[in-house]
């Protein structure tokens, strides 16, 4: 693997992180963390479509008018999303029916449109595709780590089995209720973003 | 570059996209459509399965653990039937394949403004229409439970679910909602497996006649023989339900079908 398709893959997990550097995607990241499972699939579905948008971006970048060049990356955003949306109807239905609305708004997720116009218009499709996937991931790892949290203090679960039995089923735990509501998420991205920063401090911005 | 950013280019491009991402979303929409609608109606079966207890007595598992043999076998055990909530009388004015509740809900040619209710579940209108399933076990004539569709406000938004009533149109059987907005942990707890079970056996009727049905807030008393225990920290939603049961078995609900069921049953009608 060459240091140019590492830096691209890996490059999103902590260093370059979209949510935690680039402070993007927040919206969704306190929608879907509840769960585990809802943010699992939240964070593929957002790598496939970043992934593939990026891929058509690419591949027709040298055809694309500079005038409509944000409207054509729309289209193509919105439309992997519908897919995406269409599949997960047909073959994850309980979760899509938990994502609810989430997944339509992929669409404006930031991450996606931010890829596409920062990346995915300069460099080549298999490059940019590879870009798009390590920004699912990098969205994916902190939605992960999200939910483990909430969903293990907050329902003393993980992936819905029972970890920390609870008072309301006979167990000893009394589940956190602030950790299932999306203020948490904000505290919870906030200390991330600090122990992020002051792990690597060339993260931090002047002020 | 001059080419690419030219008039004619622009709207080449627009076209050339927007026909082609068409393509793709519909091709999607349309391969996927069957595998979907199989997947709605597994839903709903398995719904009406987990209120009426169906999947728990004779397979001793919860309904989404069925497979879909399992599921199909014990939906024979169900049928379903239109009924005009006015009159109380089965009904076949609309196809009952293409009965939609929320669609009916909306059209005010099919519904009706649910004005001033005694017990109000938070909704503007309600069907002309309802869609109930009649439960009988296999080659018996008899019916053992009835599942009335309802719904009603919660904190966020609608709740949409099933109510089971045993076979002496009194007493609950059980309940489900398959679709709301509540929030998880909290109001959300209506999807609960141990605060659904508390349902099984509570009275709908006081002894006048009157529905009595109530989400207690706080520890419900072991002797009411109406109330299950109160969702902490979910004032509203505990509220919304006891409203929705109230209502859709009053008179202004299904108490009239409730009434002839009853006759056509051989039990006293329902709070009589």
């Amino acid at each position: 693997m060459s240091n140019q398709t590492k830096d691209v893959l890996f490059g999103p997990l902590i260093n370059n992180n979209p949510i935690t550097l680039q402070i993007l995607g927040i919206c969704s990241a306190l929608a879907v963390t509840t769960k585990m499972e809802t943010a699992l699939v939240m964070s593929l579905s957002v790598t496939a479509v970043t992934a593939f948008s990026n891929l058509a971006v690419a591949a027709i970048r040298n055809y694309i008018p500079s005038s409509i060049r944000i409207i054509v990356q729309m289209v193509v955003i919105a439309s992997a999303v519908i897919v995406v949306d269409q599949i997960l109807k047909a073959y994850f239905f309980d979760i899509s029916k938990q994502l609810s609305v989430f997944v339509g708004l992929i669409i404006t997720n930031c991450i996606v449109m931010g890829r596409a116009e920062g990346f995915a218009m300069k460099n080549g499709p298999w490059i940019s595709f590879l870009d798009g996937i390590g920004n699912g991931l990098g969205y994916g790892l902190i939605l992960m780590g999200l939910a483990a949290f909430r969903e293990l203090f907050g329902s003393g679960s993980l992936f819905g089995v029972e970890i920390l039995p609870l008072e309301r089923n006979g167990g000893w735990y009394n589940p956190n209720g602030l950790l299932l509501l999306p203020p948490s998420a904000f505290f919870m991205i906030g200390i991330m973003i600090w122990v992020i920063r002051s792990w690597k401090p060339e993260q931090i911005e002047e002020s | 570059m001059q080419q690419r950013d030219s008039f004619f280019n622009t709207l080449l491009v627009a076209v050339v996209l927007c026909v082609v991402c068409s393509l793709a979303v519909s091709a999607a929409a349309v391969v996927l459509r069957p595998q979907q609608e199989a997947n709605e109606l597994l839903d709903q079966q398995k719904n009406i399965l987990d209120a009426s207890g169906l999947a728990i007595g004779e397979f001793g598992k919860l309904p989404s653990q069925l497979n879909r043999d399992q599921v199909a076998q014990l939906n024979s055990w169900v049928s379903e039937k239109l009924v005009n909530l006015e009159t109380g009388e089965y009904t076949d004015e609309v196809d009952i394949n293409r009965y939609n509740l929320v669609e009916a809900a909306a059209d005010p040619n099919q519904s009706v403004a649910i004005v001033d209710p005694e017990f109000d579940p938070g909704e503007p209108r309600r069907p002309k229409i309802m869609k109930v399933f009649l439960i009988k076990q296999p080659g018996s004539d008899k019916i053992q439970q009835v599942v009335l569709p309802v719904y009603g406000k919660g904190l966020w938004g609608t709740l949409y679910g099933y109510l089971a009533l045993k076979s002496d149109l009194e007493t609950i059987q059980g309940i489900t909602f398959y679709s709301h907005k509540e929030t998880p942990g909290l109001g959300g707890e209506v999807d609960n497996r141990l605060w659904k079970a508390q349902w099984d056996g509570r009275k709908l009727f006081d002894e006048n006649g009157k529905p009595a049905s109530l989400v207690f807030k706080g520890t419900a008393p072991s002797d009411d023989p109406y109330a299950v225990d109160g969702l902490s920290g979910a004032t509203i939603t505990s509220r919304g339900v006891t409203n929705l049961i109230r209502y859709w078995v009053s008179d202004e609900g299904y108490g009239p079908f409730l009434k002839k069921l009853a006759v056509e049953l051989g039990v006293k009608p329902a709070g009589a």
